[in-house]
């Protein structure tokens, strides 16, 4: 496997860096070295597998599974767009995983700001009731969640059900506890001595919030973002009865592909590849807010 | 004191909320809820029949332009998988916000009737759409429980039939299809030589075990359901056919092991690659051409009997399948919905849409044309007219499927693993499936 | 906007200089609503949103659970009459096949979340501590590590259906054809293995998690630390177990809770794996439950079975929850 574990030179900046002050001992690196080596193989092997099988003919991911395939085509990239209407899915996503993403966050900085910085009452309740909420079983809420919504929607004329709307509105919930808690944690530990020197040169709270504990909390709001982003990314079960044709999401989909007739392995790969390749992207470019973020708001 | 209020605030709140939830919860609070107020439009949810649900979308499409033509009704396509078709139907069932027309699977029929949202095809309402003579008989005992107005109409019809790769046939020296379990089980070892085997099953599949035993039962003399519609899955009858049915791969050993994790339509696939010699499929066609395999390379026979030949009775040799056409309650536009299930039971739409789909059409002026004299379809024609019946049409008729279903996935789990097939470890198995119907 | 928001400086730091004007009576009753209200207006979106998409139909679940909502009623939910405790007195009676289903659906969850909890944890400590110190390649291989987690659930876990195939798998294929470890292909989505399955393809997907968390909580442990042990002559596996294992004592809290949850109310991934009905060796309590309202359409028995659910959870978690919330508390004060 590529990356064998060996001492020395040092990434200076990269997070995580935390050079022991001796050199570790041989039995450490070779201890490492085997570790990390069955664990690299464990995490990509699978992903191998989607890669591969992604550019084999039909025929081949319908036989017995060959590490290398018998002929490469491009093919199943090209059919998942008319397969499903792919495009229009990722479209939606896209647009439900962005507005629901930065809504949350919106949200979530405000409410941890408030549970930072202030002492109420309720404030203990709100966010043991709000973290509690992460027990909930979606099943139970499913049902009544979707009948509120046509309800709303029959009595305002607010489409909430089979719309966009309605699933940005859920998502951003969905995201909601975890971000509050962890953007508390992180706000917790930028000192108050910045917010009150802010407020001494005459910046009200909010200004304090925007000008002061935003910008010094950019790893915790990059991480909570990340969070929030796969959440409406990958989520199924909710998406699979609250959206019609037109407003369907990738992950619910997907599906499409494991049709009436056949499973078009190649095409499932392929197009499970292309969707994500975003988010992967995304959070492994993010990754350093992410651990830095987590570093100072979850862990601490 | 200000938590008090806080936690008033909320109180309020939230009882608002569920004032608006429980005061217009379900949406049918008014009864009849049918209305004409949204005549130019129409929404309708199709079914997945074709290869996939883009391919059903321009299958349909140029036959809504027609029916737009027409009567002047715009129609919304929307074709929704089969993993979430039932969702959708019980969203769209308990917020009366639904489609004004949907496909359903006709084993569904009794229970969707059960719960009101569908509108009930009474004499009158069969008037408008040309009259129930127009269906064949067997399709019209699939559209809800006897005696009840139905609750929705035919539209495309199947059942089931023996196919066979001819080439294999030819090289065990067979000479003709299986009339009998025994004969099949007799080719079937034949058959299974060399990684390759003598029959392919979908052992996985709730819904295509589901159908077999119900075959098989009938064929040992039992009714899951009794005529009062109480359930009885584990009858001493049930058992010996559910057993005979597992028993392929377990003790005749004819069906390849990991058949038992098909629920994919694979075993069409092994038909077509010819790792297995026979499999009993709903017109398989379609989905054999589109798996590269010839016409002229399969036979289809009728699904075989115990002895004898099929007819009603222990001779039933198939479940009547297909896919009937509902119109919800709920909606705006009645008289527009009424029209397009006309529409779509007419006899050129019926003669479009079947032969696009491989399906049989339950209309029987359209079933004359040619178009449906296929060597196959002829079969298939044949067990609906003599031979098949219908899946019991009651309100637990899906428990039943998922039940019954799943009991025999786990035997055929066992049977993979080995585990021989009884009489003991089939009436357990069915047993507890007794045990969670509910009373 | 400086004049709505000058004096609204909250509760907590009454200790500012104030070099306001002398307030009349109203304004200072206008500034005292602004101060105790301003907190709260920070916190309305949030409160809206969870009364709406969580509280709410919450409260709606547990009603439905009091309530004998089968197919006959779900049009109409109004006329669907009150069950009193009949449903739960359904669902937990074990004798009765339905009770006894979900116990060992129960059982079977436990025994899943024991166990992948236990291995993403074991994984996540052990890959984040051998990765502590620098390597080359590190950055590459942190990478790989996370992607499984990045990846959409159902990307993730429909891979593992397809390499699971009983016939055509790449499972079957490395430990048959390959290593010629079983005699037989085994199987993987049916029969007793498939908890094997749902396992791995959960710890695949979720380990990653606790990586990053410890890998976030090892970064706060002080340098000084090490440097300090090693002058007193202390190795790196020394170090291990007397200073990193320790000092991950309270990020290991959070990270077991929240991995806990998760995997206990995991639904998409035996779903994806197993469809709608799982083998009984994988059946877990959230796709059970979904089979018994969703499948049957009886949500009077499902939304009981969930309320216990929940129940159970709560429970776990305030016994929990006490050792994690002094340490934040003491954390969130700074002293």
């Amino acid at each position: 496997m590529r990356g064998l574990p060996e001492r020395g030179s040092p990434e200076r900046g990269s997070p995580g860096t935390r050079r022991l002050p001796t050199a570790p001992p041989r039995s450490f690196v070779w201890t490492r070295r085997v570790v990390l080596t069955l664990f690299a193989v464990f995490a990509a092997v699978p992903v191998y597998a989607m890669l591969t099988s992604s550019l084999k003919p039909l025929a081949d991911v319908q036989g017995k599974f060959r590490w290398f395939p018998s002929e490469l085509t491009v093919r199943p990239y090209v059919d998942i767009w008319h397969t499903v209407p792919l495009a229009r899915y990722f479209l939606n996503s896209t647009i439900v995983a962005s507005a629901a993403t930065g809504l949350s966050v919106t949200i979530a900085i405000f409410s941890a700001y408030a549970v930072s910085r202030y002492r109420f009452r309720g404030r203990r309740l709100f966010t043991v009731t709000v973290l509690s909420t992460q027990m909930f079983p979606g099943i139970l809420f499913l049902l009544p969640l979707f009948l509120i919504y046509v309800n709303i929607g029959n009595a305002t004329g607010i489409a909430l059900y089979g719309s966009r709307a309605g699933l940005i509105l859920t998502y951003l919930t969905f995201s909601l506890p975890f971000s509050i808690w962890m953007l508390v944690g992180y706000f917790d530990s930028i000192p108050r001595g910045l917010d009150e020197a802010a407020r001494v040169d005459g910046c009200g709270p909010v200004g304090a919030l925007l000008r002061v504990v935003i910008p010094a909390a950019t790893p915790g709001i990059v991480a909570v973002a990340i969070y929030a982003f796969m959440t409406a990314w990958s989520e199924v079960l909710f998406a699979s009865v609250m959206t019609n044709d037109t407003t369907r999401t990738l992950a619910v989909g997907l599906r499409g592909y494991s049709t009436q007739n056949d499973v078009y392995w190649n095409q499932v790969m392929a197009a499970s590849l292309v969707v994500s390749v975003p988010v992967v992207a995304g959070f492994l470019l993010l990754q350093r807010y992410l651990v830095a973020g987590l570093t100072a708001g979850a862990v601490k | 004191m200000r938590r008090l209020r806080i936690a008033g605030a909320t109180v309020a709140a939230t009882t608002v909320l569920l004032a608006t939830v429980s005061a217009c919860g379900g949406g049918t609070t008014t009864s009849g809820g049918a209305g004409n107020d949204k005549p130019t439009t129409l929404t309708y949810w199709a079914t997945n029949q074709g290869s996939s649900l883009e391919d059903d979308k321009r299958v349909l499409t140029p036959e809504l332009r027609k029916f737009e033509q027409q009567t002047g009704i715009h129609v919304n396509l929307e074709v929704i998988g089969w993993p979430d078709l039932l969702n959708r139907i019980l969203a769209a069932t308990s917020s009366g916000q639904g489609p004004d027309v949907l496909n359903i699977g006709n084993t569904w029929s009794a229970s969707l009737q059960a719960t009101g949202a569908l509108l009930p095809f009474d004499d009158a309402t069969f008037a408008k759409i040309g009259g129930k003579e127009r269906f064949v008989a067997s399709a019209l005992g699939s559209t809800g429980t006897p005696g009840k107005a139905p609750t929705a109409v035919p539209l495309y019809s199947l059942a089931y039939g023996l196919y066979y790769n001819k080439q294999r046939f030819k090289e065990a020296g067979i000479t003709k299809p299986p009339a009998t379990w025994a004969e099949l089980v007799a080719y079937g070892k034949k058959l299974t030589r060399g990684g390759r085997y003598g029959l392919a099953i979908e052992g996985a599949n709730n819904s295509e075990n589901a159908h077999h035993a119900f075959v098989f039962a009938k064929q040992h003399g039992a009714d899951f359901f009794d005529a009062a519609g109480k359930a009885r899955l584990d009858s001493p009858q049930a058992v010996e056919g559910v057993k005979q049915y597992v028993g392929f791969m377990g003790n005749d050993k004819i069906v390849a092991p990991g058949n038992a994790e098909y629920a994919q339509n694979e075993s069409v696939t092994d038909l077509a690659k010819g790792k297995a010699a026979m499999l009993l499929w709903q017109a398989a066609g379609r989905q054999l051409k589109a798996r590269g395999m010839k016409a002229g390379d399969y036979g289809v026979a009728p699904v075989p009997v115990q002895s004898g030949t099929p007819g009603q009775g222990t001779s039933v040799n198939s479940m009547v399948a297909g896919i009937n056409i509902a119109v919800f309650k709920n909606t705006r536009n009645l008289d527009g919905a009424l029209k397009f299930v006309r529409f779509m039971t007419s006899d050129a739409e019926q003669k479009a849409l079947n032969s696009t789909y491989g399906s049989l059409p339950p209309v029987i002026s359209a079933q004359q044309d040619p178009a449906f004299n296929t060597p196959e379809l002829t079969v298939l024609r044949g067990a609906l007219a003599d031979s098949a019946a219908p899946l019991p049409q009651v309100a637990d008729e899906s428990q039943f499927e998922e039940l019954i279903g799943t009991a025999m996935k786990d035997l055929f789990a066992d049977a993979a693993a080995g585990r021989p097939i009884t009489t003991e470890a089939v009436r357990k198995r069915l047993a507890e499936a007794q045990q969670q119907m509910p009373k | 906007m400086s004049t709505a928001v000058r004096p609204g400086v909250g509760s907590q730091p009454q200790h500012r200089p104030q070099h306001r004007p002398r307030p009349t009576s109203r304004s200072l009753l206008l500034e005292r609503v602004r101060r105790l209200g301003l907190p709260y207006l920070f916190l309305v979106p949030a409160l809206v949103m969870e009364l709406l998409v969580h509280i709410v139909p919450m409260v709606v679940g547990i009603t439905m659970s009091f309530k004998e909502l089968t197919r006959f009623f779900i049009s109409d939910w109004s006329r669907a009459p009150w069950a009193g405790l009949d449903n739960y007195r359904f669902v937990i009676d074990v004798n009765r096949p339905v009770g006894a289903a979900l116990l060992r659906s129960f059982g079977v969850t436990c025994a899943f979340t024991v166990i992948a909890v236990g291995l993403c944890w074991l994984f996540g400590v052990t890959v984040a501590i051998l990765m502590q110190d620098t390597f080359r390649g590190r950055g590459g291989l942190r990478a790989l590590f996370l992607t499984p987690y990045a990846l959409p659930t159902y990307a993730a876990v429909i891979i593992w259906a397809f390499m699971f195939q009983h016939d055509n798998g790449l499972v079957n294929h490395v430990l048959h054809d390959q290593l010629g470890l079983t005699g037989e292909p085994s199987f993987w989505l049916i029969g007793d293995n498939s908890f094997v399955a749902l396992v791995v393809v959960s710890v695949w997907r979720t380990w990653p998690f606790a990586f990053l968390i410890v890998m976030a909580g090892l970064q706060t442990i002080s340098k000084e630390l090490y440097e300090a042990s090693s002058i007193d002559g202390a190795g790196v596996w020394q170090q291990i177990r007397y200073i990193t294992l320790p000092a991950l004592r309270p990020v290991n809290q959070v990270l077991v809770l929240v991995l806990f949850l998760w995997t206990f109310n995991d639904f998409n991934v035996p779903y994806v794996l197993f469809g709608k009905s799982a083998p009984s060796a994988g059946d877990l309590i959230s796709v059970h439950i979904y089979q018994r309202s969703f499948v049957t359409w009886n949500f009077g028995t499902g939304s009981a079975m969930s309320v216990l659910l929940l129940l159970f959870l709560l429970v776990v978690t305030g016994l929990y929850l006490p050792l994690t919330s002094r340490r934040r508390r003491r954390d969130a004060r700074p002293s």
